[in-house]
């Protein structure tokens, strides 16, 4: 009796994990096809003979490997950036009183409600006042900091022992020592799910970057891939070349640290 | 002020200002700008800038595409999120299970398509339901079903999206209910079980209820969550066949950046914070009836 | 306090100096000279640079290539955003928009001082789509007209050895040949205007009226062309569907599963490219039937503008200029199946031989231009999906055509201010 409901159990969560992979195995068999294999009558599962013919082709005149790069530093400018500022509002939020601190904490979850895309034409607006539409500054700025960043430092570090700061005040530390050497060890693990977010979160961004970017060649690979989708609609393999080259990379990365990024869902999600 | 309050504000400043900015001076801005008509002759001078107050509201109150966007947002909703949340519960329930192997492959598998680019996917899965060269009909035509006409007919474009959205979604719900569920004490279960209640009793009666505040702050959060729909429309549809799949924001996005009436499509965006506080404050306060009940 | 700010700024500092240098690249005037193609011609535009670049060694061209379906949306936000290019291609229906926003630079002066620039060579009624406000703003780069692309050996087998002359000839035809098994031979994707709007534009009356600030889409004219387009659907002629869903429609006209599709003067290169070997002499170009002999099409076509806020103009006219000799349209022709605007390059050689083209310069001779206002976009957009609708869920012509000029009267509400203002 067992047996047989270890086996429904097992084999629906494969089916399931089948279901939600299925598409990115799809997408990586059909970047490997030559040009119009897939637009075939009954569609084909697998290359007849994989070729990189597509990669070299998005590489070469695609302008994919300079989109990647352009990902790339975009990405790892905001997660730096980010998660230095974020750790210290957190920080400061959690541990450092100061007149009307825990209104305007409340005053900041609240704003979490507001969809981001209310603020985007004015801000799209602004950017032009200052010249800096069509630029990856005006990419970056809008997300070195952010609302649920602080949120979930705070809720880290309010649980980090007070005593050791307090006896290193009193040793006459200054507040900066103090975060630097002492808070900061102590934060590294929500840091680095903060850190993994944000990468992600940067990676992936669509809305924003379309907007502000005019010029192909400051694409992020998610225009990028949107762009070419919307002009080469008959070619199949190019497109899912463009998205391996997309999505691979944060997969990978989740992969290797899913462990802090897991962690980072469930502080925000359950400890409400 | 002490030296330690001083840190405090010195240490939350560079957050506050950049959100301050970048986000809070913007959404102010774009209330004003929705009691506007700023278009594109405004671009040009702002000398053909009206104040029209209210007016841009009352109008899209009016507008029959207004209309249709918030029907086809609610239809996403209404089916998406009960279909997420089902399937993460479902998986999450599963996986708990003391009988699976290999639990870590498998959670790293269902969760995937969570961390996967929105736009690389929506292509994929634009591939994936084609009409004539896609696996979905191929698979239907082979148990001997008729093919569907999954992104060009306007009856099934919006339950394509939804079926889209529940699967790149359900993972990181089902997380959350990971940990929840193991929050629920084990001894419970045993009573049950020494009781002589099957296993859909002991879910029916320990899961269910102790899933309870989870399930509703996932609920909360998915469904303020779908009301934001706007890129899959945008990379699988256009809003297409026949503005099916226009939902709220995407009404934004073409008022606003392909057309520049950034005051109708700010009040557009109002429009729909409006919506999303009232929905989720009822949903609460519903629930907050049902608990007290 | 001094050394955590003085971090922070380092930091900040660090972080935003490669972003200035790229700003300060992307904003001067050292940079490249930026054009702005779209479709296929912005993909073979950069063939033809080589003879520029080898003119002009000092000026660096760089090409944007733009999807056509993109390209409106990327023109307004890069003019919203003070982000223009010092050139592109406009379809010349954008001209008078942009004109209207002020973001095109007079070309006059210098069209006026240039050798290889002659008015008299071209095409009027095409130049003058160029011309708002008495002033030239645009450089017509190649015209356009939508007209029927026909299988002739479909058409034999059913019974006619030439294609249709009127609306009505038109209908026996697609009738004939559904009788001889081709289900529904005409492809009339329903996310395209260019079919209707040329049905529109063989009427007598104008598609505004008043101005240019009021709709004018209830005139029996266009009721005709409206109720003559949903009658092709409704009697099965063809099918409902978008261009996507067709995707390949080269491969299916080949199968023979289509026989009449309006299209432009680039699918004669399509054409030869991807229909199969076989077909090579079975299909062919025609003037569009109208409602009582031959028709009037869309005066389209694409012009080459300098902005107004670029600070090369001067080498944004020479770019143009390039683009304006005979012998460089005729290999631009050579490249994409596009009709040069000059008369003078039509007698390129590949082109006077062409026998496909010929139909083509017949229907240029009948053309219409649309209304020169900013909202055209959005208003034939609007009436595509109206009609869209209607094919789909079966409205009537004048339901259809009501609920169009309400539409409209919205869209055009603050030209209408505007033009009570005296500003428009």
């Amino acid at each position: 009796m067992k047996y047989w409901r270890a086996v429904l159990v097992n084999g629906m969560l494969w089916l399931a994990a089948l279901l939600a992979i299925a598409p990115l195995l799809w997408m990586v068999s059909v970047s490997l096809m030559h040009s119009g294999e897939a637009s075939n009558y009954p569609p084909p599962l697998l290359p007849v003979s994989p070729s990189l013919d597509c990669y070299r082709e998005l590489f070469r005149s695609g302008g994919f490997g300079r989109a990647f790069l352009v990902s790339l530093g975009l990405a790892t400018m905001s997660t730096l950036v980010s998660t230095l500022l974020n750790a210290l509002a957190g920080y400061g939020f959690a541990k450092l009183q100061f007149k009307g601190r825990d209104r305007l904490f409340a005053l900041l979850l609240g704003a979490l409600v507001i969809p981001g895309q209310v603020g985007m034409l004015p801000l799209f607006l602004m950017l032009k006042q200052i010249g800096l539409v069509n630029t990856w500054a005006g990419v970056l700025l809008p997300s070195l900091a952010g609302i649920f960043g602080i949120f979930l430092v705070r809720q880290y570090a309010a649980g980090l022992p007070g005593e050791l700061i307090e006896a290193a005040r009193i040793d006459g530390a200054g507040e900066w020592r103090i975060f630097r050497v002492i808070v900061l060890p102590l934060l590294t693990p929500v840091l680095v799910t903060l850190a993994v977010l944000s990468f992600l979160g940067s990676w992936n961004d669509f809305m924003w970057p379309l907007i502000v970017l005019t010029d192909g060649h400051l694409y992020t690979l998610p225009v990028a891939l949107a762009a070419l989708s919307r002009e080469y609609v008959q070619d199949v393999e190019l497109m899912m070349a463009g998205a391996v080259i997309t999505v691979l990379p944060v997969l990978l990365l989740f992969v290797a640290l899913q462990r802090y990024y897991l962690q980072g869902l469930l502080m925000g999600g359950v400890k409400q | 002020m002490t030296r330690t309050q001083w840190a405090g504000l010195g240490f939350v400043l560079p957050a506050l200002t950049v959100i301050g900015l970048f986000f809070v001076v913007p959404v102010v801005a774009g209330l004003g700008l929705s009691l506007t008509d700023f278009d594109l002759y405004a671009l040009v001078s702002l000398k053909n800038l009206r104040w029209v107050w209210l007016d841009n509201y009352f109008t899209l109150l009016q507008q029959p595409l207004f209309w249709k966007a918030l029907g086809n947002t609610v239809y996403f909703v209404v089916l998406g999120v009960p279909l997420s949340i089902a399937l993460s519960l479902g998986t999450a329930v599963l996986l708990q299970s003391p009988l699976v192997r290999f639990k870590p492959l498998l959670r790293t598998a269902l969760f995937a398509p969570v961390v996967t680019t929105l736009v690389a996917v929506a292509v994929i899965w634009r591939y994936l339901f084609h009409t004539r060269y896609g696996l979905v009909n191929e698979a239907l035509q082979a148990l001997g079903l008729n093919p569907v006409d999954w992104l060009g007919d306007p009856r099934w474009s919006m339950p394509t999206i939804i079926l889209f959205a529940a699967w790149k979604n359900f993972g990181g719900n089902m997380i959350i209910f990971m940990a929840a569920l193991q929050a629920i004490p084990s001894d419970l279960y045993e009573a049950a079980r020494i009781d002589g209640a099957k296993a859909w009793a002991q879910f029916r009666h320990i899961t269910l209820p102790s899933l309870a505040p989870t399930t509703l702050m996932i609920g909360i959060l998915t469904t303020a969550g779908y009301f934001q729909l706007f890129a899959e429309p945008y990379v699988m549809t256009q809003g297409g066949p026949l503005q099916s799949t226009v939902s709220v924001l995407y009404l934004m996005y073409d008022q606003g950046f392909k057309w520049w009436n950034l005051g109708t499509a700010s009040a557009v965006a109002f429009l729909l914070f409006g919506l999303i506080v009232l929905v989720t404050r009822s949903l609460m306060k519903l629930a907050n009836r049902g608990a007290s009940a | 306090m001094k050394s955590r700010r003085g971090v922070l700024a380092a930091l900040l500092g660090a972080a935003t100096a490669p972003l200035s240098a790229t700003l300060a690249g992307c904003a001067g005037n050292a940079g490249p000279l930026r054009f702005w193609g779209m479709g296929r011609e912005g993909v073979v535009v950069a063939e033809l640079l080589d003879g520029f670049r080898r003119e002009h060694p000092g000026i660096d061209v760089q090409v944007e290539q733009l999807p056509w379906t993109a390209a409106h949306e990327k023109l307004l936000t890069a003019f919203a955003g003070d982000a223009t290019p010092d050139v592109a291609q406009l379809g010349n229906t954008w001209v008078a928009e942009l004109a209207a926003l002020g973001a095109l630079a007079p070309l006059d002066g210098r069209v006026a001082a240039s050798p290889v620039v002659q008015e008299d060579d071209y095409f009027s009624g095409i130049w003058h789509t160029n011309i708002v406000d008495g002033k030239l703003l645009g450089l017509p780069w190649y015209v356009d007209t939508r007209l029927l692309f026909y299988r002739r050996d479909l058409l034999a087998r059913a019974g006619f050895d030439h294609p249709p002359r009127d609306w009505e000839e038109w209908r026996k035809q697609l009738r004939a040949l559904q009788r001889i098994g081709v289900a529904q031979p005409l492809i009339l994707p329903n996310n395209e205007f260019e079919p209707l709007l040329a049905l529109a534009l063989q009427q007598d009356e104008p598609l505004l009226r008043e101005f240019n600030t009021r709709g004018n889409f209830q005139s029996a004219g266009f009721e005709r062309a409206l109720a003559f387009y949903l009658g092709l659907i409704r009697d099965g002629f063809a099918p409902v569907e978008s261009d996507q869903q067709i995707s390949n429609v080269w491969q299916e006209f080949g199968r023979g599963r289509f026989a009449f599709y309006i299209a432009g003067p680039w699918n004669i290169g399509e054409f030869r490219r991807r229909m199969p070997a076989e077909f090579k002499n079975a299909w062919g170009t025609a003037p569009l039937p109208g409602p009582t002999g031959l028709g009037a099409s869309t005066a389209g076509g694409s012009s080459l503008v300098i902005f107004e806020r670029s600070r090369r103009k001067p080498e944004a006219f020479k770019l143009i200029e390039y683009f304006a000799r005979p012998e460089v349209q005729g290999r631009f022709y050579d490249l994409t199946g596009d009709l040069p605007p000059r008369k003078s390059s039509w007698a390129w050689p590949a082109l006077a031989a062409d026998t496909r083209a010929r139909a083509f310069a017949e229907q240029l001779e009948r053309v219409r231009p649309t209304p020169p206002v900013p909202e055209w976009e959005r208003i034939v957009n609007e009436m595509q999906l109206h009609a869209a609708r209607a094919a789909a869920e079966g409205g009537s012509a004048a339901d259809t055509a009501r609920a169009i000029d309400t539409s409209v009267d919205t869209i055009l509400a603050k030209r209408r201010w505007l033009h009570q203002r005296g500003r428009a």
